[in-house]
């Protein structure tokens, strides 16, 4: 077995790592990792994620491996080459096989007082703790240096709630990435968050308080004064190469430690990867180039003979909430070329295409606002361009010039720059069959890092005529629809009855939920009896919605929003009593968050015996039927929309359905109810009423649209009772009934011809299926508080019921209980992966 | 890598507790672990919290399969893990997780060491 010594043990160190030990499968080397930090790796590019609650432990990179030697605080102090051993101060390590990977460190400049207590560089979670603990108590910051680092900086500054101001030389903000225009654009998103910005000038010195004991500020070069508590330097950085230097390895002009492609030192035994290399003399500061490296690495120290391609230096970040890229010849260097901007102060994007001379060809580019061209931008770059400037910089619309887009891009042009995969390889991968993203994904690993290039692959599926899949996931072919009828007419009762006559496997997450829609659609009863409940998505499985810490929130019906002052009070008991956070809803009822699984059945009892019912917030099913106050009471109101609305939320309540159903009704032409954002919205006439269907809020708002006009009160229930059927049983999975109407052959017309004139001659058997959920309907809380054995699920642990989940803590926010801060995590995205050309 | 003998088995529930395809919650020596029963009544045991998300909620994923593998859903966020190994099948280098787990005298018995 030879000897593997990794010098450093940060992301790019820990990926180098894991990358030979998974292909190491021969056992033939055993690895020692020296690392200066007393941490395991963790993920650097998200350190400023450290003040907004994630903790250093989501942060942690570190993946337990009997095979690897960590010895954490234990810096190499210098490698004997001639004895072929790395020197700490804990003892010798004799390697066959030495890497580098040291990375960077801040550069601070040549200033007085950057040795003052309150003066931090920004690189290390131990930095930032420090920062954290200093700031306590303290009023104003001020950071050096104004590019990526230094932004993320002021940030951190801001949420630890100090005035903030940031001193950059050059004469803009992110001098290396974007121009003079994109930086100003920047300039006003970062001052707008009360951070002040000092460009074109330097620091001439720190300054200590009378006292000495700590910084009070920063003196410029224009001679102004910023007073400041507490002073971070993110100045940049420089490649990590002293021990490598002391041992007599080459450094590059610029500093790193000189390496070939195959990132193998003038000592063949000795390799550098990561910022701290500098491959044929050049740094790369990013950490995609990297993983690149060290995969390089990996696979030669394997008998392999990959290189390291350089590397994409193209970024596109959020920066204090504004989208920032750049790619390409971004500054215009070349000669002879020419600019395209693209400056709007309304909604305040800035972008900038470089072309070559010609004007045919791309060359770079800056987005300031809106990053959204940046997959098809950088794609394309060194290549015809996609389509005229201005469409391709104008902020999108409806995609369709992006469509154009793609069809023009050449077919070496990079889709995923993340993994290098071109136009060609994903056209490819769709020719021998992958139908779909996922697909593309695990054939081509294009979209798997960033996931910024998904789009396009989206439309490269659509521009090659793909017929995209019907199939509900890998457990069954069939559609929803397909499946539904499967069911009904069949007359399947159980999932495994159908995953074993109509599919394959034993489902997920996907087909599970849409078969229990439609088996409770057909009226098969409590949706958690037997095997239904394993069907079930936890929402529906606790007849409540999870919340991010595993709570749950609770929503009794209240139908039209109408409630007597004596059920208000119960609401404020129960949530009372139990702890909770109330808050209104849009659909004019109260949510109740922060009940442990436990503690359901106790506050559904108290609701159920006060009269309340379940309201489905956690279900694929109705809603609610918001409504305004209507002729009762309002001057200008010409019908009852509160009666009706009760009415319709009282007939169509627990219906399943593909996605969730939202209606409102509004007593006159006003439309105080918004029912046009509805998936059925009724407005009165001073005849009767009108119906619009396929409207709704969310991601993609859309108005309904004018269905039938002044109908008698029997006509519109007969409508609805249809309409709503009819999309049950026909509409895919997710797809609401905005969605459903577009896709339908003859849209809007052929619905009507459906419901109204019975054209397809289904409408006895809609009105029946209708009529047979009003009679079979029950409450699903009283159902289950009702029964015993079914309590018994509502339990923390099975073997220690008595004790509630004790990771579920909260704090206090204006004056109601809100998870702990500690507890709030927000999504980790998956680590970016590289590609490495062989 | 299990050796046997310094093995602590702790008894959490009776076998039946756990329904096919259907998860519980435990507590073993103060980590909350989550026990699944599959379709074919094998039984797994995996960390009950979401390594992403962050809460422990895992006991009340949808279990399933994907390929050969069967799998538990984050109900959270959806992402598949494989109920195994503990690998998250959805992004990589995330994993949960995984506990030994078996049935003694009717009772569902995870290995506490």
């Amino acid at each position: 077995m030879k000897s593997l010594v990794v010098v450093g043990n940060g992301m790019v160190g820990q990926r180098f790592v894991e990358a030979l030990r998974s292909r190491d499968t021969a056992g033939e080397w055993r690895v020692t990792v020296l690392a200066e930090e007393g941490r395991a790796a963790y993920d650097r590019v998200r350190l400023s994620a450290f003040f907004d609650g994630v903790s250093a432990e989501e942060l942690s990179l570190h993946t337990e491996d009997s095979g690897v030697d960590l010895r954490l605080g234990e810096p190499v102090m210098r490698v004997d080459r001639q004895r072929r051993v790395a020197v700490t101060g804990g003892g010798e390590y004799p390697y066959d096989a030495l890497v580098f990977a040291t990375g960077s460190y801040p550069f601070v400049p040549p200033v007085d007082g950057t040795d003052l207590p309150g003066v931090f560089v920004y690189r290390t979670l131990d930095d930032l703790e420090a920062i954290r603990e200093h700031a306590k108590g303290r009023r104003t910051g001020a950071v050096i240096g104004g590019g990526l680092l230094g932004l993320e900086a002021a940030n951190a500054l801001r949420l630890l709630g100090l005035s903030t101001h940031v001193v950059e030389f050059a004469p803009r903000l992110m001098p290396v990435q974007v121009d003079e225009a994109g930086g100003a654009m920047l300039r006003r998103y970062v001052e707008e968050l009360d951070v002040k910005v000092h460009t074109g000038t330097g620091t001439t010195a720190i300054r200590p308080r009378t006292d000495g004991q700590a910084v009070h500020g920063l003196t410029l070069s224009d001679g102004s004064w910023v007073q400041a508590d507490i002073v971070v330097v993110a100045a940049g950085i420089r490649p990590r190469d002293d021990v490598a230097r002391a041992a007599g390895l080459d450094t590059g002009e610029r500093g790193g430690i000189l390496v070939d492609t195959a990132c193998r030192t003038a000592d063949e035994r000795i390799w550098a990867i990561g910022e701290c290399a500098a491959v044929e003399g050049r740094c790369y500061g990013l950490v995609a180039p990297g993983y690149a490296m060290a995969e390089v690495v990996a696979d030669r120290l394997l008998g392999g003979q990959a290189t390291f391609p350089g590397a994409d230096m193209s970024t596109k970040l959020k920066l204090l909430g504004v989208d920032v890229a750049s790619f390409g010849d971004a500054h215009g260097a070349t000669e002879g070329c020419l600019d395209v901007t693209f400056t709007d102060p309304a909604t305040r994007v800035y972008a900038k295409l470089v072309l070559s001379d010609d004007a045919k060809t791309l060359l770079g580019g800056v987005l300031v606002g809106d990053a959204s061209a940046y997959p098809t931008l950088r794609a394309s770059v060194g290549g015809p361009l996609p389509g005229p400037p201005l469409a391709l910089l104008a902020p999108e619309s409806d995609g369709a010039g992006t469509r154009s887009g793609i069809a023009a891009l050449p077919g070496g042009a990079q889709v995923c720059s993340c993994n290098a995969v071109t136009k060609d390889q994903i056209v490819g991968a769709i020719h021998e069959g992958c139908a779909d993203v996922p697909a593309i994904k695990a054939c081509t690993r294009a979209g798997t890092s960033c996931g910024s290039c998904v789009p396009m692959l989206k439309q490269l599926l659509a521009v090659s005529g793909v017929q995209l899949s019907k199939a509900l996931c890998e457990h069954f072919e069939h559609s929803r629809q397909e499946l539904f009828e499967i069911v009904r007419v069949r007359g399947i009762r159980t999932f495994s009855q159908l995953v074993t006559e109509h599919g394959r496997g034993r489902g997920c997450d996907i087909c599970k939920p849409a078969v229990a829609s439609i088996l409770a659609s057909l009226g098969n009863g409590y949706v958690l009896d037997g095997e239904q409940a394993t069907l079930q998505d936890t929402n529906d499985h606790f007849l409540a919605n999870i919340q991010r810490d595993g709570t749950y929130s609770v929503v009794p019906r209240i139908p039209g929003g109408e409630i007597t002052p004596e059920k208000l009070i119960v609401i404020g008991e129960v949530a009372r009593d139990f702890g909770l956070y109330t808050k209104i809803t849009g659909g004019q009822r109260i949510d109740l968050f922060g009940a442990r699984v436990e503690q359901l059945p106790r506050i559904w009892r108290r609701l159920v015996d006060a009269g309340f019912e379940s309201g489905h917030a956690y279900g694929k099913a109705l809603r609610t039927v918001k409504s305004c106050v209507g002729s009762t009471w309002c001057r200008y109101g010409v019908q009852d929309s509160v009666g009706l609305a009760v009415a319709l939320e009282l007939r169509y309540r627990g219906l399943r359905a593909p996605h969730k159903i939202k209606s409102a009704v509004s007593g006159c032409a006003r439309e105080c109810a918004e029912a046009r954002s509805k998936d059925f919205g009724i407005i009165a006439t001073d005849s009767g009423w009108n119906l619009y269907v396929g409207g709704n809020g969310g991601f993609r708002p859309r108005h309904a649209d004018l269905f039938a006009s002044d109908l008698s009160t029997d006509d519109l229930v007969r409508y609805v009772d249809r309409f709503l059927m009819f999309y049950i049983r026909t509409a895919d999975r997710l797809q609401r009934t905005a969605a459903w109407i577009e896709a339908m052959d003859g849209g809007l017309d052929h619905l009507r011809a459906v419901i109204v004139d019975d054209s397809l001659g289904l409408c006895a058997d809609l009105d029946a299926a209708i009529a047979r959920h009003v009679e079979s309907y029950e409450d699903e809380w009283r159902a289950t508080v009702d029964d015993p054995e079914r309590v018994r699920r509502f339990t923390s642990f099975v073997n220690a019921p008595d004790t509630p989940d004790p990771s579920i803590t909260f704090a206090v926010e204006r004056g109601q209980p809100v998870p702990a801060l500690g507890e709030r995590r927000p999504v980790v995205l998956g680590l970016p992966t590289m590609g490495v050309s062989q | 890598m299990t050796d046997t003998l310094t093995e602590r088995w702790e008894a959490v529930c009776p076998q039946q507790r756990v329904e096919p395809e259907r998860g519980v919650a435990a507590l073993v020596d103060g980590t909350q672990v989550a026990i699944f029963r599959t379709y074919d009544d094998q039984l797994f045991a995996i960390e009950n919290r979401d390594p992403i998300a962050g809460a422990n909620v895992m006991s009340r994923g949808i279990v399933g399969s994907r390929g050969e593998a069967p799998t538990v859903a984050s109900p959270l966020h959806k992402e598949v893990y494989d109920l195994r190994t503990g690998e998250c099948l959805d992004v990589a280098g995330v994993a949960v997780r995984t506990f030994a787990v078996r049935v003694r005298d009717g009772m569902v018995e995870v290995s506490a060491t």
